[in-house]
């Protein structure tokens, strides 16, 4: 099926279908919506099973020469066809999520997110630098409406704050992405990949890019958006947030920063690894005191997304592949956590922790699901949050020990804050009557709960369904980094393993040995 | 002589155009609104089409004090279709009060831009100038019964004419010092070394054509104007002299001054970086429609000064594909503004009025919105690629600090922006009533062509707006 323009058809489907919600009434708009999504996810099947792995580094390549001065370029690798795996999985049970909670305009807001869906996989799809930067920007508009309209009684506010400061961000980009282009003459990114920018320039463009990644992360100290968006957002939208917004950042940098400007990224490496560990620390010991239970889980996303970027940085095959692992795995579960909050946020309108308690006696379900994906987010063995945080880990120890000490203390607390969220809410006496009346999932529910559950445990099982499509990449980006990679303190040397042990063949296997000594 | 005037068709028709629609007003009586405002309608179309049957001539006419080339064609296929679209909306806003004037004066203020727009000599520059301006003053007072429009005309009056005094003093002491008024011989005598006397002539000369594309900190008289002027006619001087006058400053900036960089382009920094910053700033506040428009209007000229102050062949390339886009989304804006009548009929301006219109009239507050964010420059609206190309041409030209700065600026500018969206899709609803309907079905179909183009749509055009703003930026260089 090479000849298919299955991508475009992956982004003609929500978009077509984004202009007919506006269209037609509520109720109709909803099943459109669904439709769409559904009918997205079945094209997302189909491609990563017609995807090659270990085949060429970009497949299903399109291209048409619309706009003169860029082009209309998608291709996928195995680490975005992951990530518009992720997306279009989470989108029908977005829609899910809002089918009674969104009772005005729903029009409007179906089309919005399914114009949000169209942004988020054309991110991952483009190949060309002006049009990733107009599919990046792009997200904003339906997330200023997704969170003004329909979100909490901040929402104005929250709003404002999301789109200003993340447009500030990515302003800087832009210039520097100007610069790249001229410099290199091109606007393709496979091309720009394996181009050599002056190292002093590269300093330049990785600070830039920085800017305005480092917002969409978000990381510390540029993360202050993050908890005023999702405690406004309904719950679909912080889902969708938390779920795919998030990881754009991430993608910007090892798409973007480390292949492409890798002495700088070696150089300026000691600001990515100070910043995730104050992140790690202070936004897990932040998470502990907050009384808002969405306000929580965002602070902790913050918390695993700077497990993320310093595994990243590690430099190292293991280090990368488990961040992009705990990308995955923080998408399914903070978006499932995020339900989670919506399902008792619709029977009791609060968010308050302390509102609660109990909940064991009459949700015994839906405690069931939450223990399950409050597991996941601590990174239990058997959950997709445990592979990884326990590869990020290892390849972060390999490039600095004290990097991995402090990391490490943030998982301990992220244990603790998840823990103690859990029994407030969850567990103790069932003592308040409005609480008591709460009736347990509802059928539709389930039908959320259950494959976000099933994939979180799927990825905890047999993460290699998820690592084999992005090895190749991952190896691609570590060949890249390799010339610049600093050494790293830990000294690791491959043991001798004995000669007639029938190991796995799998080339993870070897690299294992040499990392768990 | 004959073969000279063969090749300003478009500036005779509008001439021979403009006297017949005010003979036709004159003799027939103001009743007959279908018949003036169909030959001046008439006379624009004759002089795009000339316009359009003369391009690719590229020479100079009347002893090189005109010129005819393509340049100056795009500037004035711009400005007449922005004055078509002035003309087309004036009758129902007039509502009875309408008079052949209107049509008449946009006509010869139409052929007052052109001139400025292909003009090569300091004195052609004065004269196009000046009769647009006139046009414009009387234009601005037209609603004579109505205070603020007067006002507007007076406002506009003193401080053109104050503009005007500097760019005379300007062009007195350039022609002074260079001992000529034609483009080219200033650029030659402005290759050498300079002195203080033509320093002073390019200050003023700047200074007066920064009145005209109200850039601060010339821009004092914008709001005013732009509040008080009847709409329709703000609407038209939110357009149409805005593409002449930086059609013009482009043409004095790259021909005349070209050599003497050094002069002119930290003016042209400051202008523009000035132009973005207290544009944004000053349209916070504002609770008028039309006059944070005009701080918008501001705003943008200081993004098409960052092109200019490139000085690049691509520089100018991105001020005219800028032109183009700001253009049709300022019209989009202004009809919008247009159609917003509360159940009398009466206009409403105050943005507060506007909460919750989103879900009294969705068509135009979507509208709306799709022209606020093109404004902003959030992509993938059509608005963003004129600012992209004004910014890659300045950091092409090593100009990144102004690139930064600019873009950086361009955030504070969004604010006001989305506070507007916000009011139309956030806010609860407010008493005034917009009843749909009414509206010409004209208006409606500028408003949805231009809304749509600058969603996505308008991006399969690039290749095309590539040819044309190349091929016009082209002849300065």
């Amino acid at each position: 099926m090479s000849g298919f323009p299955i991508l475009s058809l992956m982004l003609a489907v929500p978009a077509v279908a984004a202009i007919l919600c506006l269209f037609v009434g509520d109720k109709t708009s909803r099943w459109v919506a669904l439709g769409a999504t559904l009918a997205t996810f079945v094209l997302g099947c189909i491609l990563w099973a017609q995807f090659d792995i270990g085949g060429a580094q970009w497949q299903f390549t399109e291209r048409a020469d619309l706009f003169g001065r860029f082009q209309y370029a998608l291709g996928i690798d195995g680490m975005a066809l992951m990530l518009i795996m992720l997306s279009v999985f989470l989108m029908p049970l977005c829609i899910l999520a809002s089918w009674d909670a969104i009772k005005s305009r729903v029009g409007l807001y179906m089309s919005m997110f399914l114009i949000m869906e169209v942004v988020m996989i054309g991110v991952f799809m483009a190949q060309d630098l002006l049009l990733f930067y107009i599919f990046f920007e792009a997200g904003l508009i339906p997330m200023y409406f997704i969170i003004g309209i329909w979100g909490g009684a901040n929402r104005k506010y929250a709003a404002f704050k999301f789109f200003l400061y993340t447009l500030l961000g990515s302003v800087l980009m832009l210039i520097a992405m100007i610069a790249m282009i001229a410099e290199a003459g091109t606007t393709d990114i496979p091309t720009l990949l394996n181009y050599d920018f002056p190292v002093q320039m590269q300093t330049w463009l990785w600070l830039a890019f920085f800017a305005s990644l480092a917002v969409k992360m978000p990381m510390w100290p540029v993360h202050t958006w993050l908890p005023d968006a999702h405690v406004q957002a309904p719950t679909a939208g912080s889902m969708i947030l938390a779920g795919v917004l998030l990881k754009l950042g991430a993608y910007g940098f090892i798409r973007f920063m480390m292949p492409m400007f890798p002495d700088a990224s070696a150089q300026l490496m000691w600001i990515v690894f100070g910043l995730s560990m104050i992140a790690v620390v202070y936004t897990s010991l932040v998470a502990l005191a907050q009384s808002d239970m969405k306000k929580l889980i965002a602070y902790s996303s913050v918390a695993h997304m700077a497990i993320v970027t310093a595994g990243l940085f590690a430099f190292n095959q293991q280090g990368i592949e488990g961040a992009l692992i705990i990308m995955l795995s923080h998408g399914v579960v903070s978006a499932a956590l995020f339900f989670c909050v919506g399902v008792i946020y619709d029977r009791l309108h609060t968010r308050e922790i302390d509102r609660y308690g109990g909940l064991a006696v009459n949700m015994p379900a839906y405690a069931l699901f939450f223990m399950l994906f409050t597991m996941a987010s601590i990174g239990l063995p058997g959950t997709s949050g445990f592979v990884g945080e326990f590869l990020s880990l290892a390849g972060i120890y390999e490039a600095s020990s004290w990097v991995a000490f402090v990391c490490t203390t943030g998982i301990i607390l992220g244990a603790a804050y998840m823990l103690y969220l859990y029994r407030r809410v969850v567990f103790g006496e069932l003592t308040k009557d409005d609480v008591k009346a709460m009736p347990d999932l509802t059928a539709r529910e389930w039908t959320i709960m259950v494959p976000l559950a099933a994939v979180a445990l799927w990825m905890g099982v047999y993460p290699e369904s998820f690592l084999a499509p992005m090895r190749g990449d991952v190896t691609t980006v570590v060949a890249r980094l390799a010339p610049a990679k600093p050494a790293g303190d830990a000294h690791l040397a491959a043991g001798k393993p004995k000669p007639a042990a029938a190991h796995g063949e799998t080339a993870h296997g070897s690299s294992h040995a040499g990392g768990v000594q | 002589m004959t073969a000279d005037l063969m090749l300003i068709w478009p500036e005779l028709i509008l001439t021979i155009g403009g006297l017949i629609t005010l003979m036709l007003g004159t003799f027939l009586g103001d009743r007959n609104v279908g018949l003036y405002q169909l030959s001046s309608l008439l006379t624009l179309a004759a002089a795009a089409a000339a316009v359009v049957a003369l391009f690719g001539v590229e020479t100079t006419v009347f002893s090189g004090t005109l010129s005819v080339d393509s340049f100056g064609g795009f500037a004035k296929l711009l400005i007449y279709a922005a004055s078509f679209v002035c003309i087309v909306i004036a009758p129902r806003f007039f509502n009875g009060g309408m008079r052949a004037e209107y049509p008449t004066l946009i006509l010869f203020a139409a052929l007052g831009m052109g001139i400025m727009a292909s003009s090569r000599d300091l004195m052609t520059l004065y004269v196009g100038l000046e009769l647009n301006s006139l046009a414009a003053y009387v234009l601005a007072s037209f609603m004579r019964a109505d205070e603020r429009s007067t006002e507007a005309g007076l406002k506009y009056f003193v401080l053109g004419a104050l503009a005007s005094g500097m760019l005379l003093y300007g062009i007195s002491l350039l022609y002074g010092f260079t001992g000529t008024t034609d483009f080219a011989g200033i650029a030659k005598v402005l290759g050498g070394e300079l002195n203080i006397g033509l320093i002073f002539g390019i200050v003023f000369v700047l200074a007066g054509l920064g009145f005209k594309i109200s850039a601060v900190p010339f821009h004092m008289w914008t709001p005013d104007v732009y509040e008080g002027a009847p709409t329709p006619v703000t609407t038209f001087f939110a357009t149409a002299p805005k593409v002449a006058a930086m059609a013009l400053m482009t043409r004095v900036v790259i021909d005349a001054m070209g050599p003497a960089v050094g002069a002119w382009q930290q003016i042209i920094i400051f202008l523009s970086l000035a132009s973005i910053i207290l544009g944004a700033v000053g349209a916070i506040g504002q609770k008028n429609i039309k006059r944070l428009l005009a701080y918008s209007s501001i705003n943008n000229v200081g993004f098409m000064l960052v092109g200019l102050a490139a000085g690049t062949q691509q520089g100018v390339e991105g001020v005219l594909t800028y032109l183009l886009v700001y253009m049709l989304t300022t019209l989009g804006a202004f009809l919008v503004v247009l159609q917003l009548r509360d159940a009398d009929g009466n206009q409403v301006e105050s943005i507060p009025a506007l909460a919750g219109l989103s879900q009294r009239r969705p068509g135009l507050a979507a509208a709306m919105a799709v022209f606020l964010f093109s404004l902003a420059g959030i992509p993938p609206l059509f608005g963003f690629w004129p600012k992209y190309l004004v910014f890659e041409a300045a950091v092409n030209a090593n100009l990144v600090p102004l690139a930064v700065a600019g873009i950086v600026a361009s955030v504070i500018g969004a604010f006001y922006y989305i506070a507007i969206i916000k009011t139309m899709y956030f806010d609860d609803k407010s008493d005034t009533e917009f009843p749909a309907g009414g509206g010409a079905i004209v208006e409606d179909a500028v408003i949805t062509a231009s809304a749509l183009w600058l969603s996505v749509i308008g991006y399969l055009f690039i290749p095309v707006l590539a040819v044309l703003s190349a091929s016009a930026a082209a002849v300065l260089f």
